[in-house]
């Protein structure tokens, strides 16, 4: 027990911090080279996590279609993604003629930012977060409504009639969708009274609140699992970049590297999706506990908070990745009807469920 | 100059900046997306005050809300891609006069007050916290503007309604889905059409 505790992420982040303080003098240089350090560590786990969510994407659309998906480059095809980033490396990177250029350029650099800005306080393991806001989810919301300028000025500056139809159904899914995003977040809010990531993870220490908080902790998860697909534009709610329909939607005219920064953003904000969805339903680095059980507890304790975050976050990037090969895409209509006439009067009754639960303690 | 300093004044251009470019620019999206910086900026001074509440507050009404609205009516406007004819010279003086006048009352106006701290200590922006202020109704409790905008919203949503409510024309009635939807005193009106045209 003690060895895992003395090797924590928390201990390492601790231990650098300290050895910084003590190097350095100056208070600002220390704090600004943490900055620039834990921005370079999170772009080093980002592009091999964007790097693995691809070869799973292929994997797992195999696996759903009974069939090997890349098996040539690489033992089982684990290079494949690898030969796919050269080839984007050396595509020019084409700008339109008639495009606006300036927003043209900014477009991809604006969507990349913000998916790593949502970044910054999710919990990877015990005390060790970027950035322990404390109104964390607000946070996370407020950032990822930023994501649609990107996609809207995508779609503008491309001068293009598929770019501005793909942009346009991709701003109103994101607006709609955002309601019934935040209402499932909120029900958690209130069982827990806390915005603060790490208030929230502690709160889950006797039993996640999928578990503790019945069956209206049940309907706002399965809702925020949908809502949330439908943010970040994944099957079956591609119809922002529906490729029959469209060619591709708002990024029809990159290629190349800003081609590349979209993709990347895809999978970052699928990550962070799936990384709130464990933090806030499946307790995030908390192990699996159960009530007073001691002995059971003190055996999943053995299991590091980090591995059970990732372990969690990738079961549910599982489910929404099985969601695209599993239902088909919507109409228009049929997304518009399906948030607003379903989910989002289901979670507003939900939100009132689960604030009488929170009143009256009905939860375990 | 210490690091504060150096982080006002980058977000403070970062706001006028972006202000005057979203009033000088020639093309109508690129004013949105300055004006969308100088926003940004706003919230930046509310994280840098250490009011993460407000800030993001400040991201999700004007940036999520109100900027990408904006966005949308420059997508749903004609013409709205060409460049913008330059104002005649009169307008454009008599514009800079203006602001310079506001901007310059405004700075005498900040100048003069004395600023008074309330002396109380400060409460701890927690979501708890933000909440009970909200709802309360002691002396320093937001529970009469915050029901007044609610009344406000409300009002805007129904007024939104009432806009977008359809009547439905006879047209429509091909497509058997919109058909079964209409409620009965819609259909009351599609058949008084119908006997007008007979």
């Amino acid at each position: 027990m003690s060895l895992f505790l003395e090797i924590s992420f928390s201990a390492m982040a601790n231990g650098l911090h300290n050895w910084l303080a003590g190097s350095i003098s100056n208070a600002t240089l220390v704090s600004v080279t943490e900055m620039a350090i834990a921005g370079v560590s999170l772009l080093l786990f980002l592009v091999p996590l964007c790097f693995f969510l691809g070869y799973m994407e292929r994997k797992v659309a195999a696996f759903m279609q009974i069939r090997l998906g890349p098996n040539r480059v690489g033992p089982k095809g684990t290079l494949q993604i690898v030969a796919d980033t050269v080839k984007l490396l050396f595509k020019e990177g084409l700008t339109p003629n008639a495009s606006d250029k300036f927003l043209f350029n900014l477009a991809p650099i604006i969507v990349v930012v913000t998916s790593m800005l949502a970044m910054a306080p999710i919990a990877f393991a015990k005390n060790f977060q970027i950035w322990d806001i404390n109104i964390g989810v607000l946070y996370v919301s407020a950032i990822s409504s930023l994501a649609v300028i990107g996609i809207l000025m995508a779609g503008w500056s491309s001068y293009n009639k598929y770019s501005l139809l793909g942009a346009m159904r991709s701003g109103a899914q994101i607006v709609s969708y955002e309601l019934s995003v935040g209402l499932s977040l909120i029900s958690i809010v209130i069982l827990t009274g806390s915005l603060r990531m790490s208030d929230i993870v502690a709160s889950q220490a006797d039993g996640w609140w999928i578990i503790k908080g019945h069956i209206p902790v049940i309907i706002s998860f399965v809702i925020f699992l949908i809502a949330s697909t439908a943010e970040i534009n994944r099957a079956p709610f591609d119809l922002a970049e529906a490729e029959q329909e469209l060619t591709a939607g708002f990024h029809t005219e990159y290629s190349g590297m800003k081609f590349a920064m979209f993709l990347l953003a895809e999978y970052i904000n699928l990550f962070i999706v799936s990384a709130i969805a464990a933090t806030l339903f499946l307790g995030g680095w908390m192990p699996f506990h159960l009530g007073n059980w001691s002995f059971f507890n003190n055996v999943m304790d053995y299991i590091p908070g980090s591995l059970w975050f990732m372990g969690k976050t990738f079961l549910i990037i599982f489910i929404i990745m099985q969601f695209r090969w599993t239902f088909p895409r919507l109409r228009v209509d049929q997304l518009l009807t399906l948030e607003w006439k379903y989910l989002l009067p289901i979670s507003m009754v939900n939100v009132i469920i689960v604030t009488m639960m929170a009143i009256f303690g009905w939860h375990l | 100059m210490d690091a504060r300093t150096i982080i006002f004044y980058l977000l403070a251009a970062t706001v006028i900046g972006g202000g005057l470019m979203a009033v000088t620019s020639r093309k109508i999206f690129r004013s949105a997306v300055f004006l969308l910086f100088s926003l940004i900026g706003i919230a930046g001074f509310y994280f840098f005050l250490d009011q993460e509440f407000i800030a993001a507050v400040q991201v999700v009404v004007y940036v999520g809300g109100i900027v990408v609205l904006i966005l949308f009516s420059i997508f749903l406007t004609h013409g709205s891609g060409e460049d913008m004819k330059k104002p005649a010279l009169g307008r454009a003086v008599f514009s800079a006069l203006a602001a310079a006048i506001g901007c310059v009352l405004t700075m005498y106006l900040i100048s003069e007050h004395t600023f008074q701290g309330s002396g109380k200590p400060a409460l701890e922006p927690s979501a708890g916290n933000i909440g009970a202020q909200m709802l309360s109704v002691t002396e320093y409790g937001f529970i009469l503007p915050f029901e007044v905008v609610s009344m406000l919203l409300l009002a805007a949503m129904i007024g939104c309604i009432v806009i977008a409510i359809k009547v439905k024309v006879p047209e429509q009635k091909v497509m058997p889905k919109i058909k079964e939807e209409t409620e009965p005193v819609e259909l009351e009106v599609v058949e008084e059409l119908k006997t007008e045209e007979v």
